[in-house]
């Protein structure tokens, strides 16, 4: 019988021992974000990814529109990076989406969910590994704007608040993908829907033109677009001279989308797959 | 007087402890679908069972709902002594699971994968460490533990797939068709692996669609088919039950099928069962001095036996038997 080759000495190792107390909600929640944080280690290109096209944005239209658009690259760079910042956070919050279903697919989830931990844990590190990941990606965007002459008037406590405010938003918005990532069938609708709704949230705002160049219809729609009242925010605390009532707004419409999405991805998350 | 009491008490709750899981009238529907169609199951502590069924015979929905992902419409199942679906909780904390898809995260590595499993299991960062090492050694994964999954071969990633189910040694561990996929070596690892599983004092509970694995594995196995249960016992029983002596022959030459089984029905009449193997007939004997008269007239009838042998009759004549279709093992050698 060769049936043994290969295997080690398995005895003792498989006899059962003593179990443990199952982990605690908080332990549970930290350990996913864990692998979250492993998978930005053993897969960095994914960051890459989400950084490069935003990246390419905010060169080609620094340089071929800022002087149309606002007399100066220069000029236009200050204008133009809060909202390439919002536009490049919203656009990876798919991810979580995208992640969490194909970890549904590949039975990741079957086997989460037969552990004796505390059932949605899975989804709460996620978002916490996700929560991490756009600010990663945002400091990035952050940086290069300053090698291409971004300089904030708000100083450096005005830019980490900004950040701050952005993942505050898009952590709503992760919610809402988390109920899209369990509603499709693959991870490439999930990836597809993205285009469906992102698209024209972050395009019909205000991040490449001021409001004031759009015809009036228009700027009634655009402006109550929270991603324009994000990036007016952003601008604002940015460079030192925020109105504080489009901070409320964002404030506002970041827990709106969490009170009504949150009980919703839930039930599905319990709801049988 | 004490002591008698004691000897109660114990006796008591090995009666309840005898079965690791028991089922009734389990039941369960996806739309129309009737996947589980009232399926009653008693799975002794310690043994190893087979559920044998083909594709969408409902032998994953009974897993499932096994170790509490989801709900049945109707029916009881007690899991360790609990009601799955009073205590899932408590079910959760005796129960370990291979589904059916590799459930490891290819990204991370061999290592990760098990630390994470033993850190949801409530193991401190160390301990996880140590059991993931322990483990993977046992596994013999030593070489691959820094490596990320998506580089592993099938069969690394299934064993890596039972290894995260024995993290903390459950008391009863379901494997989701273990060896579906792999190569025959790799099979034969992961055989060798239940048995020292069982061994040890797990119960078992392992779907498969290959016959000759609940053969050689299950003390007991149900035959499962369109949700129901269709046959249940040992494999001898089942085998008794489609009658209990048979002739084997194998063809050398497969134009030569119709010219041997004449030759077959001349000497025993009508006892040749149905078959999925082209190369294959198999026929029930009344008695084994039948067998040398069996040979005699298929070398009178001048057929070229490859191979003959008399036995029972084997699981995938009992499936056939029993369903009225060839299984999928059978149905797939004649594919090759
Ligand atoms: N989530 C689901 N939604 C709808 N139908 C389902 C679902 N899960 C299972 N089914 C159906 O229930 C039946 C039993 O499925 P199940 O997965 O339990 O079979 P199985 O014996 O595991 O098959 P296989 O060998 O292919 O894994 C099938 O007809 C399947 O299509
Ligand atoms: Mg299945």
């Amino acid at each position: 019988m060769r049936e043994t080759d290969g295997l080690g000495d398995v005895r003792g190792v498989l006899r059962a021992g003593e179990r443990p107390a199952p982990p605690s909600a908080f332990s549970a929640v930290l350990t996913h974000a864990w692998r979250a944080m492993l998978k930005i280690k053993h897969v960095p290109f994914q960051l890459f990814d989400v950084v490069v096209t935003p990246i390419m944005f905010t060169l080609l239209f620094t340089y071929i529109f800022g002087g149309a658009l606002a007399g100066t690259p220069r000029e236009y760079i200050q204008y133009l990076l809060p909202g390439v910042l919002v536009q490049t956070i919203v656009f990876i919050t798919v991810y979580t989406g995208v992640g969490l279903n194909t970890d549904i697919q590949k039975g990741l989830y079957d086997r989460f969910r037969s552990l004796p931990m505390w059932q949605p844990s899975p989804l709460f590190g996620a978002l916490l590994g996700d929560v991490f990941r756009y600010s990663l990606a945002g400091s990035i965007i952050i940086l290069i704007g300053f090698i291409i002459g971004f300089r904030p008037g708000g100083g450096i406590f005005g830019v980490v608040v900004a950040l701050g405010l952005i993942l505050v938003f898009s952590f709503a918005l992760s919610w809402l993908w988390i109920i899209v990532g369990m509603l499709m069938k693959t991870p490439e609708t999930v990836m597809t829907m993205s285009f469906v709704f992102l698209m024209p949230l972050t395009f019909a705002s205000d991040i490449f033109v001021r409001l004031e160049t759009m015809p009036g219809w228009l700027q009634a729609g655009v402006g109550r677009n929270p991603v324009t009242l994000l990036a007016r925010a952003a601008r604002g605390l940015m460079h030192g001279n925020v109105v504080m009532s489009d901070v409320w707004w964002v404030l506002l419409a970041s827990a709106a989308i969490t009170a009504i999405s949150v009980p919703i991805a839930m039930r599905l998350y319990y709801r049988e797959r | 007087m004490s002591r008698d009491y004691r000897t109660v008490a114990s006796l008591a709750s090995i009666h309840r402890m005898t079965n690791a899981i028991e089922t009734q009238e389990l039941a369960k529907s996806f739309g129309t679908t009737r996947a589980l169609d009232g399926i009653d199951l008693t799975v002794r502590e310690g043994s190893v069972y087979g559920l044998l069924g083909p594709n969408g015979a409902g032998k994953t929905t009974a897993i499932r709902i096994l170790t509490t992902l989801i709900k049945a419409d109707s029916g009881r199942a007690i899991v360790g002594g609990l009601d799955v679906a009073r205590e899932p909780g408590a079910v959760r904390r005796k129960v370990g699971l291979t589904g059916q898809y590799a459930s490891v995260d290819e990204d991370l590595t061999g290592t990760e994968n098990l630390v994470l499993v033993g850190r949801l299991l409530g193991l401190s960062w160390s301990e996880a460490r140590r059991r993931g090492t322990e483990l993977l050694e046992a596994f013999a994964l030593s070489d691959a533990a820094a490596r990320q999954v998506r580089t592993y071969s099938g069969g690394m990633r299934r064993r890596l797939d039972i290894a995260a189910s024995l993290v903390i040694v459950p008391a009863i561990l379901f494997l989701d068709e273990p060896t579906t996929g792999l190569d025959p070596r790799a099979r034969n690892q992961v055989w060798d692996l239940v048995r020292r599983i069982a061994n040890e004092g797990t119960t078992v509970l392992l779907t498969t669609q290959y016959l000759d694995e609940a053969d050689r594995l299950a003390e007991r196995l149900a035959v499962i088919d369109h949700g129901k249960v269709i046959a249940e016992g040992t494999s001898r029983e089942l085998k008794a039950s489609v009658g209990a002596n048979a002739v084997h022959v194998r063809l050398a030459d497969a134009t030569q099928g119709d010219a041997a089984r004449e030759a077959i029905t001349r000497v025993l009449g009508d006892g040749i069962m149905p078959a999925s193997d082209p190369m294959m007939i198999s026929a029930r004997l009344t008695s084994t001095a039948q067998a040398a008269d069996v040979l005699t007239s298929l070398a009178q009838a001048g057929v070229d036996v490859a191979e003959f042998s008399v036995g029972t009759p084997s699981l995938d004549e009992v499936f056939l038997a029993l369903t009225g279709k060839p299984s999928k093992s059978a149905t797939e050698e004649v594919e090759r």
